[in-house]
């Protein structure tokens, strides 16, 4: 972790002209899921600006390598390879160290291994589709696993999820806490899906379409996509002498 | 021209969906073996934490009124002298025996989600003046964008309640039992309603 003491100030206020509404129609389910009164604005007390810290304690070493997190000995999952990197970063543009970031994703065919879930396309047995891990002291992350494949779900007749991957992070608060989905590059169903167009500004949506990064691909291995994830930032402590941020 | 302020700008949320629990709570859905067990399940208390033992039971109802089985919920809480287990809590050292946060899906057939925990202490607003004791709430599910942020408060508090700032603020008290977990026993109980006449208030944090 870095060096520099614990931040105690209240993060910015959330930018909510960018973040979904709760109800958007045209993804149904939100029709009886949005709550409709307004919020009440809450400046950040300790309750908000205080989070929990995980340690390295939870994490084993595979976690971060879903291509053999769940595969039996000798054995992987059938997908393209793909190595996800990249910064949890706050709305000043300093790394978040310390992050737990989790992410879950369908197999290369599009299915989830879930109880609940009935598409037709084959579970690999080689693959689970989930993994973790704890960002470094700059907030960089990586993870290796199959690239995820769309698949049809339903909400309209002929709805299909482009390729995307979930995210859970935690940042060193508990308002900061986000959950995301990553798309890819050149996906062309990203901009047909009803849960991206939940989100009213199109360069917010871009800025969950990871590029493929050629310099971070590993040459007859695996191409590279690379992710960097803002969580809100926090004003910065006035007169504190530090290399950074203010 | 003036100089850019070179802000970034948050990553815009997307819907935890219905298969949440994989990546959050493997076990709970049945794929056992990758984590030995999933991240902020089981009781929050040991034999060493300090406090009032305390069960929180709750489920989370849509508008009709149907509670939802596919909900994740977290909790984040003081512990029983009101300091939180965390490097931002500059005023004291909190119980080491206490990590004040946790997360439960709901049951798969129920929806019910439930808690093992201790009644936290009271943490003081940001002049200074106590809040009643109070537990902080964080929701997502499918069909829900942004993760929903509320409170419990507790029933058996009606003193520090009545003097707590931010309840104070609320201008439609005919809402301000939405926050209040009904307490009978060592059970809280504290049900979220996402829409409707019970309408749970939510907060901007």
């Amino acid at each position: 972790m870095r060096n520099a003491p614990p931040e105690t100030t209240p993060f910015f206020a959330r930018d909510r002209e960018m973040q979904p509404p709760a109800f958007t129609p045209w993804y149904k389910t939100t029709v009886l899921r949005s709550p409709q009164r307004a919020l009440i604005s809450l400046e950040g007390t300790k309750s908000e600006i205080t989070g929990p810290v995980f340690g390295h304690n939870i994490i084993n070493d595979t976690d971060n390598d879903l291509i053999v997190n769940y595969a039996k000995p000798g054995e992987g999952p059938i997908g393209q390879r793909i190595l996800v990197h990249g910064r949890v970063l706050d709305e000043r543009g300093i790394g978040v160290p310390g992050a737990l970031v989790e992410f879950w994703q369908a197999n290369a065919g599009g299915r989830y291994r879930h109880k609940k879930e009935t598409y037709l396309a084959p579970l690999d047995p080689n693959f689970g589709g989930f993994g973790r891990t704890l960002t470094d002291e700059n907030g960089f992350y990586w993870f290796k696993t199959v690239k995820p494949g769309p698949y049809p779900w339903p909400n309209g007749v002929n709805d299909w999820r482009p390729a995307h991957i979930h995210f859970s992070v935690f940042g060193h608060g508990f308002a900061q806490r986000l959950i995301t989905q990553m798309y890819f590059e050149g996906d062309p169903l990203i901009w047909i899906c009803p849960i991206v167009k939940t989100i009213p500004d199109e360069e917010a949506i871009k800025r969950l379409i990871a590029p493929l990064d050629m310099n971070a691909s590993i040459p007859h291995d695996m191409n590279a996509y690379k992710f960097d994830i803002v969580l809100r930032g926090r004003r910065s402590t006035l007169f504190e002498n530090r290399k950074e941020g203010n | 021209m003036v100089q850019p302020l070179g802000y970034l700008k948050e990553s815009a949320s997307q819907t935890a969906g219905p298969y949440v629990h994989i990546g959050c709570t493997p076990n709970f859905t049945g794929i056992h073996g990758v984590y030995d067990q999933d991240l902020g399940s089981g009781s929050m208390v040991t034999d060493q934490t300090r406090g009032e033992r305390i069960t929180i039971r709750g489920h989370v109802f849509d508008g009709a009124g149907t509670p939802l089985k596919d909900a994740l919920v977290e909790i984040w809480q003081a512990d029983a002298d009101g300091f939180y287990n965390s490097p931002s809590e500059t005023r004291g050292t909190a119980d080491p025996n206490f990590f004040g946060w946790a997360r439960c899906p709901g049951d798969m057939d129920t929806g019910e989600f439930v808690f093992e925990t201790i009644k936290p202490g009271r943490v003081p607003f940001r002049e200074g003046r106590p809040m009643a004791p109070h537990v902080n709430f964080w929701i997502v599910a499918r069909g829900i964008n942004l993760g929903l942020n509320t409170r419990m408060y507790f029933s058996d508090e009606e003193e520090a309640n009545g003097e707590d700032p931010i309840l104070a603020r609320i201008e439609h008290r005919v809402r301000v039992p939405t926050l209040i977990g009904r307490r009978e026993g060592n059970t809280v109980t504290f049900d979220i309603y996402l829409q409707g006449d019970k309408e749970t208030i939510f907060f901007d944090i």
